[in-house]
C-alpha cells in the first residue's frame, strides 16, 4: 500500500544549534489514524513543521503520498492539511473569510469554497460565528477554526499538533467523534498529543519520540504488549499507554 | 498549480489585502489625505498668491505632483512593509501560505500588487483632493500613470524588503520619518531646482525622489527640471533592481522557514 507519509533518517538542528530531530524515520500507511507521542521538546512540532514546510530540515528525507517534499514542495503540499499547535491565524478576521481564503491558497475559488467552508465551520459547532471576527471565539472554538481551515481543501493527510491542549473534556470527546468520522471517510491522520488516553482511544499505530529519537514505533497493540502488568504499582494508576510511555521516557521529564 | 489555481491564489492574497485596507481605512487612506488637505489649504489659500508663479503655473499647482508623490510613495512601502512585518512577526499567519502550494512568488507578487494597488489609489484620492484647490493641467495622462504605478511599484517592493529584513516594528516606522520623508521633501516637492544653485541644487540631484517628482509632473505641465527620459531611465532601473532584490528575497524562501 502506498504510504501517506514516509520519513527517512530526518535530521534537524535549529539555527540556534539545538539539535530537535536526530535521525528520525517514521511511516505512516493512507488511511491510518497515527499517533505520535513524546514529552515538551521532544521534536514533535520540529516534524510537523518540517512535513508542512514551515522550517527546512538538515538532512534526510520526507515523501508524502510518493511526491518528494524537497523535489517538488508545490505538489507534495497539496494532499496535506496542517492544525498547528500555536493559534496562527490573524484574529481581525472574520471567521469564514480565514477559511475561504486558505481555500484560495490552494487555488480553490470562492464559489466553491464559500459552501463548502460553511458546512466545514457548521459541522464543528462554529455555524453561528461565522461573520464574527476570530478574536471573538473561546480558545476551543479558535482550535475548530483551525481545524476547518485545515480540512477546506479536502487534504488526504491531516496533521493535527496537539489539538485538544487546554479543551475541555467535553470538547475533547467531540473532536474525536469528528475525527474518528474523518478516518472512517479515508483521511490519513497523524495527531500528536499529551492526553495518552486520547491516543489509546483513537489510534491504530504509535510511536514516542523524545530528545528527538524515535524509541518506540508499532501498532496499539504491540505497543500496549510492552506494558508490565506485574510491576510493582505507584500510587496513581494510569491508563495503560500512559504506564508504557512514563516507563519508557523515564527520566526525560522534568521533575518539579 | 495550474495556471488558474496560481491566478486564484494570487487573487485571494490581493483581495485579502484589499478588505484589510478597508476596515482599518482611518489608518491606511485617512492620513494622507489629511495632510495632503492641509498642504493644498497652506500653500494654496494662505502662501501660493504670495509666492507666485511657478514654471508659469500657480504655485498650488506646482507642489501638487510632489505631495502626491510624498503620499504615493510612503503608502505603498508602509503596506508591503506592515503587511509583511505583521504577518510574520504578529499573528504568524503568513504560514497559512507556506503551508499551501503557493509558490513564494505568488506570494511577493500579491503583496506587491496589494501595495501598488494602495499608492495608485491613494495618489487618486490625493489628486481629486487637490482639485478642490486647483486646476489641473494635464499634458500627458500616461506619463502621469507610469509614474504613478511604476513609483509605487518601487516603493512596494522597497518596503517588502524591508519587512522581510525587520527585527522589530521600529526597523519599519522609522522609514517613512527618517528616510522617505526628507528624500521627498529635499527632492523638489516645493521649488524647483532652476531656483535652487549651488550645493543644495547638487545635493537635489542626488536624491532619487528628484526625478520621480520631476516625471510626474512633466505629465502635468509638460515642463520640468530634467528631461523626461532621465526621469523615466531612472525610474525603470529603480523597479528592475528591486525587482531583482525581490527575486533574490523569493529564491532563499525569504527567510520565513526556520
Ligand atoms: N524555532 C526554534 N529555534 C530554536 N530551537 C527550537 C525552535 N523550535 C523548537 N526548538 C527546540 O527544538 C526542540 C524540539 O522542540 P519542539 O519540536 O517544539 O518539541 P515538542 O513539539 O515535542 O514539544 C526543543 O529543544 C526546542 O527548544
Ligand atoms: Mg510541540
Amino acid at each position: 500500500m502506498e504510504l501517506a507519509l514516509d520519513i527517512k533518517d530526518l535530521k534537524k538542528t535549529y539555527a540556534s544549534g539545538t539539535p530537535a530531530l536526530k535521525g528520525v524515520t517514521l511511516s505512516i500507511p493512507q488511511g491510518d489514524f497515527f499517533a505520535l507521542l513524546g514529552p515538551n521538546g521532544a521534536g514533535k512540532t520540529t516534524l510537523i513543521s518540517i512535513v508542512t514546510g514551515l522550517a527546512d530540515k538538515s538532512s534526510g528525507s520526507v515523501r508524502v503520498f510518493g511526491v518528494d517534499m524537497e523535489k517538488e514542495p508545490q505538489k507534495a503540499r497539496l494532499h496535506v492539511g496542517v492544525v498547528p499547535q500555536n493559534f496562527n491565524f490573524n484574529i481581525f478576521e472574520k471567521v469564514i473569510d480565514i477559511v475561504v481564503n486558505q481555500a484560495g491558497y490552494y487555488g480553490i475559488p470562492r464559489s466553491v469554497a464559500l459552501p463548502r467552508a460553511k458546512k466545514l465551520l457548521t459541522d464543528l459547532g462554529l455555524g453561528e460565528k461565522l461573520n464574527v471576527t476570530a478574536r471573538e471565539l473561546s480558545g476551543g472554538m479558535q482550535r475548530r477554526l483551525m481545524i476547518a481551515r485545515g480540512l477546506i481543501h479536502e487534504p488526504k493527510l491531516l496533521i493535527l499538533d496537539e489539538p485538544t491542549a487546554g479543551v475541555d473534556v467535553e470538547l475533547r470527546r467531540s473532536m474525536w467523534a469528528y475525527l474518528e468520522k474523518l478516518t472512517k471517510s479515508g483521511v490519513t491522520i497523524l495527531l500528536t498529543t499529551h492526553y495518552l488516553e486520547e491516543a489509546e482511544q483513537l489510534a491504530k499505530r504509535v510511536a514516542i519520540i523524545t530528545k528527538g529519537e524515535i524509541i518506540v514505533n508499532g501498532t496499539m497493540e504491540e505497543v500496549l504488549a510492552m506494558h508490565d502488568d506485574s510491576a510493582p504499582k505507584d500510587k496513581y494508576r494510569a491508563g495503560k499507554l500512559e504506564e508504557v510511555f512514563l516507563k519508557l521516557v523515564e527520566g526525560d521529564a522534568p521533575t518539579l | 498549480m495550474t495556471p488558474y489555481q496560481l491566478w486564484t491564489s494570487y487573487y485571494t492574497i490581493i483581495r485579502k489585502d484589499v478588505v484589510r485596507m478597508v476596515r482599518i481605512w482611518p489608518q491606511t487612506f485617512l492620513p494622507s489625505i489629511v495632510t495632503s488637505t492641509l498642504y493644498f489649504l497652506i500653500f494654496g489659500a494662505f502662501l501660493g498668491s504670495r509666492i507666485g508663479e511657478v514654471h508659469g503655473v500657480p504655485y498650488v499647482m506646482f507642489v501638487v505632483p510632489g505631495l502626491v508623490m510624498l503620499a504615493v510613495v510612503t503608502n505603498a512601502y508602509m503596506n508591503t512593509a506592515f503587511v509583511m512585518f505583521q504577518s510574520k512577526f504578529f499573528a504568524r499567519n503568513i504560514d497559512e501560505v507556506l503551508v499551501s502550494p503557493t509558490p513564494p512568488w505568488v506570494l511577493v507578487a500579491g503583496f506587491v500588487s496589494g501595495g501598488v494597488l494602495r499608492g495608485v489609489v491613494i495618489g487618486c484620492l490625493v489628486l481629486a483632493v487637490s482639485l478642490f484647490f486647483t486646476h489641473l493641467s494635464i499634458h500627458s495622462l500616461f506619463v502621469i500613470f507610469l509614474f504613478l504605478v511604476l513609483t509605487s511599484l518601487v516603493f512596494s517592493l522597497a518596503g517588502l524588503v524591508n519587512g522581510v529584513f525587520a527585527k522589530s516594528i521600529d526597523g519599519i516606522n522609522i522609514v517613512p520619518t527618517f528616510v522617505l520623508q526628507p528624500l521627498v521633501y529635499l527632492g523638489g516637492v516645493f521649488y524647483s531646482t532652476q531656483a535652487l544653485p549651488g550645493f543644495w541644487g547638487t545635493v537635489t540631484k542626488f536624491d532619487p525622489i528628484f526625478y520621480l517628482i520631476n516625471g510626474f509632473r512633466y505629465g502635468f505641465l509638460g515642463t520640468a527640471d530634467v528631461p523626461l527620459y532621465v526621469s523615466t531611465g531612472l525610474l525603470v532601473a529603480f523597479s528592475a533592481a528591486f525587482l531583482l532584490a525581490a527575486w533574490y528575497l523569493i529564491r532563499t524562501g525569504l527567510g520565513l522557514r526556520q
